[in-house]
């Protein structure tokens, strides 16, 4: 780990203020950044740290909604009564991520801040993009098991590892920032970024700004919604592919509403309009989510170790819509895929 | 150590430490105050091992991967290996020293017992994490079954494999414990 100066901030606009030098980190639960500190991937000149400012409720917002201070950990969020019973899509997402070790350290804010774990960004021994911008990306033509499927390019295919924001970018979540040119909101779709020719920045902040937290429409979709994570052991990995779905469906029958997140396939949670449209109006039935999953992994390309994935994910999405319709969600605990 | 200067905007601030500077924290560690100076960069497993000489706490593989490391900070089952100790000033740490009692010290964690009642280890260098891990999962009281403890103690690797018998000590003591917890 290299030297570095290190302050505590006591409000956001201090935090905003010191973050915003170069070489600034804001550290949180640090379960990533100090690990990537470790690895020289992460060199800061100074460690902001922010964990006694008050972001750290969660509460109630007019309208129904929930908000999720950037600094709850992962546990307290999954395991509050509220988050369990309203929006157990990101309940699920949560607990199928990490350990409990980590879960109880990590903060949500930093959930949405953690870097790629493409091993070609953490190995500083070799080319990457998004650690080095112009050094080349050492996973094309390398090792790509773990590595984006859709919506990559010819500088990046990392993906991001994060289960949280892939329920988040299904519940339409809204993120809120403070900067130095005071606060704003994101819409979740316009957080997290694709590489393109800049893969360096994962998110769309700019420098200096803070998340502070996170917004929950009020609708949860409680009665029909799955968090279907597939990964190479039963427990504690990262998703080879995640699949996301959050579904209303009608006195008829109908499906009236599908919101499909698909993770690990991407730089930022994956969705389809259009594959979702396909569903409104539609009884649940194999042929009609298999088309979804087709118009979903539209323009999906392998590279080498990754290539099972496109076919990984389209079952996936047949599975996790199944599971969805028939409010039938999987299971963290028992990992059999019904 | 280079020659960076250092920013100005960290002047003013009153928990500051520049990278020539420790700053002054105090922990709790097993009931037992400990003032201390750290340097920033210093994790709480390194302070408890290389300082405090708590050595019964492991590092694995110090990136929070293996759960060797696992204290329990504030009540809360951690990775000691990523937390910066400067950043928890105040903090009540237990390890695995901490955690038998009786008045002599002696009196073994239930946890304890049954690890060693189940043969929970084969090397033992996981032992510590697990069995500090084990209590914080039943202080969380979210596991019940089998099948939840195996999940939730995921964060516990065991290269020799002792799994089995690591889920019957836990089971072991959580039926005793769970129902009043």
């Amino acid at each position: 780990m290299n030297r570095f100066d290190y302050a505590q901030a006591h409000d956001g606009a201090e935090a905003v203020r010191l973050g915003s030098a170069t070489g600034a980190r804001f550290l949180a639960g640090g379960t990533n950044l100090v690990d990537l500190m470790k690895e020289n991937v992460e060199r800061p000149v100074s460690v902001i740290d922010i964990q006694r400012l008050p972001f750290a409720a969660i509460a109630e917002l007019d309208g129904g909604g929930l908000r999720l201070g950037a600094l709850a950990t992962n546990a307290d969020t999954a395991y509050d009564p509220r988050v369990a019973e309203r929006y157990p899509l990101l309940a699920s997402a949560i607990l199928a991520g990490a350990s409990p070790q980590l879960r109880n350290r990590a903060t949500n804010g930093g959930n949405l801040n953690q870097r790629t774990r493409c091993y070609y960004f953490y190995d500083t021994a070799t080319a990457c993009n998004k650690r080095e911008p112009g050094s080349g990306c050492g996973a094309l033509g390398g090792v790509t098991r773990i590595h984006a499927i859709l919506g990559a390019s010819e500088q990046c295919i990392a993906t991001h590892p994060s289960d949280m924001c892939v329920a988040l970018a299904a519940l339409e979540a809204t993120v809120r920032v403070e900067g130095p040119d005071g606060e704003r909101t994101i819409p979740f779709a316009d957080y997290h970024r694709l590489p393109g020719d800049d893969p360096a920045r994962d998110n769309t902040l700019a420098p200096g700004e803070l998340v502070t937290g996170i917004d929950l429409p009020a609708e949860g979709f409680a009665t029909h919604f799955t968090y279907l994570k597939l990964r190479d052991r039963l427990s504690y990995a990262f998703a080879l592919v995640s699949v996301a779905v959050a579904m209303k469906v009608g006195a008829d029958g109908r499906i009236e509403t599908a919101r499909v997140a698909l993770g690990g396939v991407a730089h930022k949670p994956w969705r389809v309009p259009e594959a979702e449209a396909m569903l409104v109006g539609a009884m649940p039935s194999h042929e009609a989510f298999a088309g979804a999953a087709r118009r979903l992994l539209e323009g999906a390309v392998g590279r080498g170790d990754n290539e099972f994935k496109i076919e990984l994910a389209r079952r996936a999405i047949v599975r996790a819509l199944q599971q969805a319709a028939d409010g039938t969600p999987q299971s963290q605990i028992d990992k059999r895929v019904a | 150590m280079d020659d960076t200067v250092h920013p100005a905007t960290l002047a003013g601030t009153r928990e500051t430490a520049t990278r020539d500077t420790t700053l002054p924290i105090t922990l709790h560690l097993n009931g037992s105050a400990h003032p201390t100076r750290v340097a920033p960069w210093v994790t709480l497993l390194d302070l408890l091992r290389e300082e405090a000489h708590l050595t019964g706490t492991k590092k694995g593989c110090d990136h929070g991967q293996c759960g060797a490391c696992t204290v329990l900070l504030d009540g809360k089952r951690v990775n000691s290996c990523l937390v910066l100790a400067v950043s928890v000033d105040g903090a009540k740490v237990q390890t695995i020293e901490g955690l038998a009692g009786g008045a002599d010290g002696c009196e073994l964690d239930p946890l304890q017992q049954a690890f060693m009642d189940h043969d929970a280890f084969q090397c033992g260098y996981c032992t510590p994490g697990q069995i500090c891990s084990a209590r914080g999962l039943i202080a969380e009281g979210k596991a019940r079954t089998r099948e939840e403890v195996r999940e939730l103690m995921s964060g516990n690797l065991c290269r020799c494999g002792a799994y089995t018998n690591i889920a019957d000590a836990v089971m072991h003591v959580l039926q005793r414990e769970g129902a009043s917890s």
